[in-house]
């Protein structure tokens, strides 16, 4: 599994970080998305695509 | 089984997408009044109306992508009336769709303002076409009246301005962005808009009594007070309205918007989703209709579930809006409005970048934040939790 994002598109909202806190984080200031592991271990692939799929702007982009 | 999901932008979209991915394989059916493929609005007074992104940017949902989740697709054709206890939809171009399942999905239109019919140079805010339409006015130098200072109504002077386009804002409250978030924040927000030369009108003095016009051509928006501003451009933004007036009839109960019970059924085999829906918040303890684009996706979610039986608990989320002023985002979880008190819990408010929360009674119920957006989440669960004030503070994140 391979994760992508476009960044600009991110608002904020922590959903991917409530869904997959592994693998997803957000900056301090503007709660943009941070990706901490690109290629998540099969355990969290689940969670991963559970984030995707929350995720209201379509910042998150899953490739299996 | 065939569901019928009527309105094809965010939350029908979401609701769509979330049945394909539980597994439903029956017919489906996505209807929308405007001929576009689904897009995302928040864009649209954003980047879009500064001419940042174009429209491509904004797509939910591809021809590809609507093939992949074989979506039989209607657009371009608004739904005309309803049948609830026949389960029969009709469209505007004559078209009769049976359903067993019916999702609602139409959001909101424009709040226009009386005395506007008719004259040209009047705007509105909305759909792509709107934004795209308004783009193509906005220019250096142009004159602009926006008249409401909500959110649409700030951010499209923020973006405006970022146009270099000369603006006037205007708002019969004390301040813009008050009655959402607050007079402390909305002062917050009136000093980014001076900073950056917006002429900002507030207060009884400054709500709208009347227009000029040059042959059907706005010319000027008199004021109260009897100011009176030249301009050539005027943008309306004062509300929305549920998009409910073909339910008439349809024997479903409808408020400010379609009446659902709190697993977002409006009756059976109906249901309803995204800025259309009322419905009733067990942990909040009231009828709730959000005008946010998470809960769109958030609801439309649970509707795909509710649909196929799998989902459990009533619709319960923690609400979750941001707004974006020039370089500055606001995020805000939980319900805002009527606060008792405000409280600033991190940084300050004069200095651009803080965390503040919001009371009601004794129970903490918002939190909003500027440059602290990872602090705001970490209040998350003390509001999903149904915190009391005094313990959000002994279990304070910090
Ligand atoms: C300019 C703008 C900026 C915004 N910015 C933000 C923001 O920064 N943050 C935030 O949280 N939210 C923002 N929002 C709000 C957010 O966009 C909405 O909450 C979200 O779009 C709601 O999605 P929806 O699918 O419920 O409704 P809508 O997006 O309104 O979609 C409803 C669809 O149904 C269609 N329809 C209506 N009647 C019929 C009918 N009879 N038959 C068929 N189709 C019909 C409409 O044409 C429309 O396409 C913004 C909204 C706008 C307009
Ligand atoms: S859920 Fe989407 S929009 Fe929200 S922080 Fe994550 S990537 Fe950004």
């Amino acid at each position: 599994m391979k994760i992508t994002i476009d960044r600009d598109r991110c608002c904020g909202a922590g959903q991917c970080v409530l869904a997959a806190p592994d693998v997803f984080d957000q900056d301090d200031e503007e709660g943009l998305v941070v990706v901490l592991e690109e290629s998540p271990a099969p355990e969290h692939h689940q969670a991963v695509r559970e984030a995707a799929s929350v995720c209201p702007t379509a910042t998150i982009e899953v490739t299996e | 089984m065939s569901v019928v999901v009527v309105g094809a932008s965010a939350a029908g979209f979401a609701t769509a997408e979330g049945l394909r991915r539980n597994g439903y394989d029956g017919a489906l059916t996505l209807v929308g009044a405007e001929p576009e493929l689904p897009y995302d609005r928040p864009p649209l007074s954003k980047q879009v109306l500064t001419g940042q992104w174009d429209a491509d940017r904004i797509r939910l949902c591809g021809q590809d992508k609507a093939d992949d989740l074989g979506l039989d697709l209607r657009l371009g054709t608004p739904a005309a009336a309803l049948d609830v206890a026949a389960r029969r939809l009709s469209l505007a171009d004559g078209t009769e769709l049976p359903y067993e399942q019916l999702v609602l999905a139409t959001g909101v239109g424009p709040r226009p303002l009386p005395g506007t019919e008719g004259l040209r140079g009047v705007r509105m805010l909305r759909s792509l076409e709107d934004a795209l339409a308004l783009r193509a006015e906005l220019r250096p130098g142009t004159r602009l009246v926006v008249i409401g200072a909500g959110f649409l109504g700030t951010e499209i002077a923020a973006a405006a301005r970022t146009l270099e386009a000369e603006v006037w804002l205007v708002e019969p409250e004390p301040v813009p962005l008050g009655v959402a978030v607050g007079a402390e924040v909305g002062e917050f927000v009136a000093g980014l808009h001076r900073e950056r030369g917006v002429h900002l009108r507030t207060g009884p003095g400054a709500a709208v009594r009347d227009f000029k016009a040059n042959a059907g051509e706005v010319e000027a928006v008199v004021l109260e007070d009897g100011t009176e501003l030249p301009c050539d451009l005027v943008v309306v933004a004062i509300g929305s309205v549920p998009s409910t007036g073909w339910l008439a009839g349809s024997g479903l109960t409808l408020g400010d918007g379609i009446e659902c019970d709190s697993r977002c059924s409006a009756a059976p085999g109906v249901y309803a989703a995204g800025d259309v829906a009322s419905w009733f918040h067990e942990h909040a303890g009231v009828r709730v209709r959000l005008e946010h684009r998470t809960n769109a996706t958030e609801q439309g979610l649970y509707v795909a579930r509710a649909l196929l039986g799998q989902a459990g608990e009533p619709f319960t989320p923690v609400p979750y809006f941001w707004s974006d002023q020039y370089e500055t985002k606001l995020t805000a979880f939980g319900l805002l409005r009527g606060a008792d008190e405000i409280r600033v819990v991190e940084g300050a408010i004069a200095d651009g970048a803080f965390v503040a929360l919001y009371r009601k009674g004794n129970r903490l119920t918002g939190v909003l934040g500027v440059r602290r957006a990872k602090s705001v989440r970490q209040w998350r669960a003390l509001l999903a939790a149904g915190s009391g004030w005094d313990e959000a503070f002994a279990d304070s994140p910090k």
